[in-house]
Order: C-alpha cells, then sequence, then structure tokens
C-alpha cells in the first residue's frame, strides 16, 4: 500500500474520530476493515484512489454508522447528542435553566433559615434542595405525567414523615432519619427523574451511577472553590475591622451549598468530557491506596484484637469503609470499557473487596458479643443493618467478579447486580427512615 | 433484487452466529462470507456490522480478543460462545417456522401471485 492511500487513511480515521460515538478501539477494528477492502479490491485491479473510494463507500454513511454506535453504547449517546457536527456554539438554555434552578434552591433554604429552627432546616435539606435538582433532569428529560407525580408524592411523603414525627430535637434518630431521607430522595426524586422514568432500565441506572460519581467530584470541586473564596472573602472583612460572620453562616455558605448542587448537577451534564478523563484516573488512583488502607486496618486488627472492644464507633466507621468500597466498585464499573478483558485492576479491585469483607468479618466478630453488653441503640441497629446491606452486596460482587476473572461470565452480570441493588439501597433508605424513628421512641 | 433493510437487519444475528460457528473471525471476514453465501444478493453497509458485533459481544453472544495478523494488522477477532450457541438455536428454530409458514402458503398457491409479486 502506498504512502498516498495511507495519508488517506489517515484522513478518513482522523474524520471518523471526530464522531464521539465512536471510540479509537472501534475505528481501529473499521480501519482494519478498510484496508482489508481496500487490499482486495486492489487484487482485482483498481487503482488506489478508486479503492479507496469504493471501500469507504461500503462502510456506510457515517452519520447512520455513529448513530448505530451510540445506540449500542449508551454511554457514549451523549456526546453524539453534544456534538453534531455543524453545531454552533452557541449558549443553551439549559444554562439559564439551571441558574434559575440554582437562585430557587439558594433561596428556598434562605427562607427556611429564616423562618424555622437550625435543626428543622438540617432535617429538611434534602426535601428543600433535591427537588431544583429533579426539576432540572423533569425540564432536560420530559419525563411522563405519571413519573413526575410519583416523584412529586415521594418528596411530598418524605416533607409529611419528616415533619410530623415528634422527634427530639437533640436525638440521634432525627439525624439517621435526615439521612436516610436524603439517599431515598436522591434515588426516588433525582434518579427517577435523570432516567426520565425509565428506572427500570438497567443502562438508565447505570448512567445515574455515573451520573452520581461524577456530581460528588464536580461538587468537591466547587466546595473547595467556594470554601477558599469564602475563606479570603472573610479574611479581607477582618482585616477592615467588619465582621460578617453572620452573613457567611446564615446565607453566604447555605445557600451557596444548596445552589452548588444544581450547578454541579448541570457541570456534569453540559461538561462530561472533562471529568469522564478524571473518572477512571481517580479510581485507579484510589483502589490501590485503599487496598494498602485495608491491610494496614486488618494487620491492626488482628495483631491487637483488643482495639476492637473499645471503640463503639467502630461500627459506623465500618460502614464508612464498606460504602467506600462500594463506591469505587461502582466508580470502575461505570468508567470501564465494556469490551476490554479481564486484567490486573480487576483481580486488584477484587482484592479490595476480600479485603473489605475480611476487616468486616473481624469487626462484625468483635460487635456481636458486645452488642448485648451495651444494648440497642438506634444508632446501632442502622449501622448494623447498613453494614449488612452492603455486605451481601460485596459477598455476591466478589462471587462475580471472580466469575469474570475466570472467563466463566461477562463483567455485565457485575453491572446487573449492581444495577438492581440500587433498589435494595432505596427499599433500606425508606425503611429506615419509616420504621427506626418510632422504634427507639423519636429519641 | 435488492433485499428489504428491516429483513436484512433481522437476519444479521443469526447469519453472523451461523458464521461464528464455522470458526472465529473478523468483522471483514464475517462480511465477506455473507456476501459470498447469498452470491452478492444480500446487501450489508459494511460499517453496520460493528455495532451489531458489539451488541452480541454485550449480550455474551460472543466474545471477542484482539490479533495480530500476518501481515502486521491488528484485527479484532470475535467467538460464538455457550449461550451464543442457544441463541442461534433459538433463532434457528423461529426462522424455520417462518419459513415453512410462508413456504407452505406460497407453495399452496393459496394467495394470488399478484398480493406479493405486482408491487
Amino acid at each position: 500500500m502506498t504512502t498516498d492511500l495511507d495519508q488517506q487513511i489517515g484522513l478518513w480515521r482522523g474524520h471518523v474520530e471526530r464522531r464521539r460515538a465512536i471510540s479509537a478501539r472501534d475505528v481501529d477494528e473499521m480501519e482494519a476493515h478498510l484496508r482489508d477492502q481496500v487490499n482486495d479490491l486492489l487484487a482485482v485491479g483498481l487503482d488506489d484512489d478508486e479503492a479507496f473510494l469504493v471501500a469507504v463507500k461500503r462502510l456506510g454513511n457515517l452519520d447512520a454508522v455513529s448513530q448505530e454506535f451510540a445506540h449500542e453504547h449508551t454511554e457514549r449517546l451523549w456526546k453524539q447528542l453534544v456534538t453534531s457536527e455543524e453545531a454552533a456554539p452557541r449558549p443553551s438554555p439549559d444554562l439559564w435553566v439551571a441558574i434559575a434552578l440554582a437562585i430557587g434552591a439558594a433561596v428556598v433554604v434562605r427562607l427556611a433559615i429564616a423562618l424555622l429552627s437550625p435543626e428543622r432546616v438540617a432535617l429538611n435539606a434534602s426535601v428543600l434542595v433535591l427537588p431544583f435538582v429533579t426539576g432540572y433532569f423533569a425540564y432536560k428529560r420530559r419525563p411522563s405525567g405519571v413519573t413526575v407525580a410519583a416523584v412529586a408524592a415521594a418528596y411530598a411523603g418524605s416533607a409529611l414523615v419528616l415533619n410530623l414525627y415528634p422527634f427530639e430535637v437533640d436525638g440521634s434518630t432525627i439525624v439517621i432519619a435526615a439521612g436516610h431521607a436524603a439517599a431515598a430522595l436522591w434515588l426516588l426524586g433525582v434518579g427517577v427523574a435523570y432516567a426520565g422514568g425509565r428506572w427500570r432500565s438497567h443502562r438508565r441506572r447505570m448512567d445515574f451511577i455515573r451520573f452520581t460519581g461524577e456530581i460528588i467530584v464536580y461538587y468537591a470541586l466547587l466546595a473547595l472553590g467556594g470554601g477558599v473564596l469564602v475563606a479570603l472573602c472573610a479574611g479581607a472583612f477582618a482585616a477592615a475591622d467588619i465582621t460578617i460572620d453572620d452573613i457567611l453562616a446564615e446565607t453566604v455558605l447555605p445557600c451557596g451549598a444548596a445552589g452548588a448542587v444544581v450547578v454541579a448537577a448541570w457541570l456534569v451534564e453540559a461538561k462530561q468530557s472533562v471529568i469522564e478523563n478524571i473518572a477512571p484516573v481517580l479510581t485507579k488512583v484510589f483502589t490501590p491506596l485503599t487496598v494498602v488502607m485495608l491491610t494496614a486496618v486488618a494487620a491492626a486488627f488482628i495483631a491487637s484484637p483488643d482495639v476492637l472492644e473499645v471503640d463503639r464507633s467502630l461500627l459506623l466507621v465500618m460502614d464508612l469503609i464498606l460504602v467506600l468500597v462500594v463506591g469505587l466498585v461502582l466508580y470502575a464499573l461505570s468508567a470501564r470499557d465494556r469490551s476490554e478483558p479481564p486484567g490486573l485492576f480487576d483481580a486488584l479491585q477484587l482484592g479490595l473487596i476480600v479485603l473489605a469483607l475480611l476487616v468486616d468479618a473481624l469487626v462484625a466478630v468483635a460487635m456481636v458479643g458486645r452488642v448485648a453488653e451495651w444494648g440497642w441503640s438506634a444508632n446501632k441497629a442502622t449501622a448494623l443493618g447498613l453494614n449488612v446491606v452492603l455486605l451481601v452486596n460485596l459477598v455476591w460482587s466478589a462471587w462475580l467478579s471472580w466469575g469474570f476473572l475466570r472467563h466463566r461470565r461477562g463483567i455485565t452480570a457485575l453491572e446487573r447486580w449492581q444495577t438492581s441493588y440500587l433498589t435494595g439501597y432505596a427499599a433500606w433508605a425508606v425503611g429506615v427512615t419509616l420504621v427506626v424513628p418510632p422504634l427507639f421512641g423519636f429519641a | 433484487m435488492r433485499i428489504d433493510k428491516d429483513l436484512v437487519a433481522a437476519s444479521a444475528t443469526p447469519l453472523v452466529l451461523g458464521i461464528l460457528v464455522e470458526g472465529e473471525s473478523y468483522g471483514y471476514a464475517i462480511g465477506k462470507r455473507v456476501h459470498e453465501l447469498s452470491q452478492g444478493r444480500l446487501a450489508w453497509t459494511d460499517g453496520m456490522l460493528y455495532p451489531l458485533l458489539h451488541r452480541l459481544e454485550r449480550l455474551g453472544y460472543v466474545s471477542a480478543s484482539w490479533q495480530v495478523s500476518e501481515q502486521g494488522r491488528r484485527r479484532k477477532h470475535y467467538a460464538i460462545t455457550g449461550s451464543g450457541r442457544a441463541a442461534l438455536g433459538e433463532q434457528q428454530r423461529q426462522w424455520t417456522v417462518v419459513n415453512e409458514t410462508l413456504d407452505r402458503l406460497w407453495r399452496g398457491g393459496q394467495a394470488p401471485a399478484g398480493v406479493f409479486g405486482g408491487a
């Protein structure tokens, strides 16, 4: 094959690669096809140009092909949507909708601070802020009336339960209810709206998991930037001998935190390609680090088992570790190229899960004896329950992941398990919000 | 004769799986085999083959691996899996029913030729 032809194929490659629904690997595969075809055509007597043109023509209309690719790889679908080739860079109305909703969230939070006690505001935080994120996705996805009604009912129900339950203000059930209601609303409110009502679809669920991971990264970045800005502002005013602590604490911080949730949601949708490069990197960095951390923890527990008997908050820490591990597994899964065969990283991830299970088993054994002695409290019951919920997920994930490493099963099995399990989390969060406070006398 | 594009799409999965039963293969060779088998009458848009192969891979019907040919060309090879064979069996049963039904109807002469021959 001549250099001229190579050059032409290079140009074709560049042209195809601009279709962002077609990944570089897919282009590799199609280039091999193109070259095979060109060779065959050259062999029957066509010249370079003719062979190239016929081969390209036979591959078909690029728009149609790339649409097929986007259809098959829905995780790339948004690229197809945001990068139609002729689209002019004009500001989209999405931005204005997002800004309006962010301001709405900030105003509602400020009003709540003015009208309610601080504990009530904290308790209702999810009911106050998440409807605005949900509203953004309702605007983007245009779900059916039934979906909108169901989501609205979830918010109304949560608001009623949270505010009609006679919580003791400094009790622990109020904190438990607030946290679990937020988790439930994230899945049943934001999640359902994000999926445009098609919440049964595994792909939509996986997209939502990816969205959740990415919004955490964006929110952390915004919080960091906002924090620096607020600190600088406070410093400047302090230097001028003006105290603005009240304004910061009552207006700037809570309103900023509320508005940032909507802005982060918009960012994830609009600037997906920026973060898409960060997500896999973060997982690749933190999975080995977490393995190291868990090894150290496990070694410490085995070396001096008496540590386990002292600290009552250990169970909570253990839950957080399991949440982190589940998060890493989900994040890695959502950023994974499905067509890649099992590799070293998958083995490392299985190691991570097994280590987490080992540490959890050590803690559980120590705790079971102790719980009887301390008696049950709302915190302990919830922490233990959450531990079981996460444990079930991880045990089965380990099994599926083992099957994948041994080429017995596709990665899809693990994906399906995780996406199906979202229903379990939602049920758990709703159950805890409803049952735990009355069970423990709202203490 | 041009085969209707819906019919081409419907027959693509059993065709690809059937060809892979003959042995591991790659996109271009699969396309060529279809051309050969249909004596050029089943026209595929070559590019469409790849999204289809990726779908079959996701469903677990085929497994894929990158290999390098003697000419040093990197190619993605596809091989049929157990569940792919099962899916092919199911498709074969379905196609047989469709075939037999149409065959009985048309051979029996119960339909006037104009209904399907005219347009």
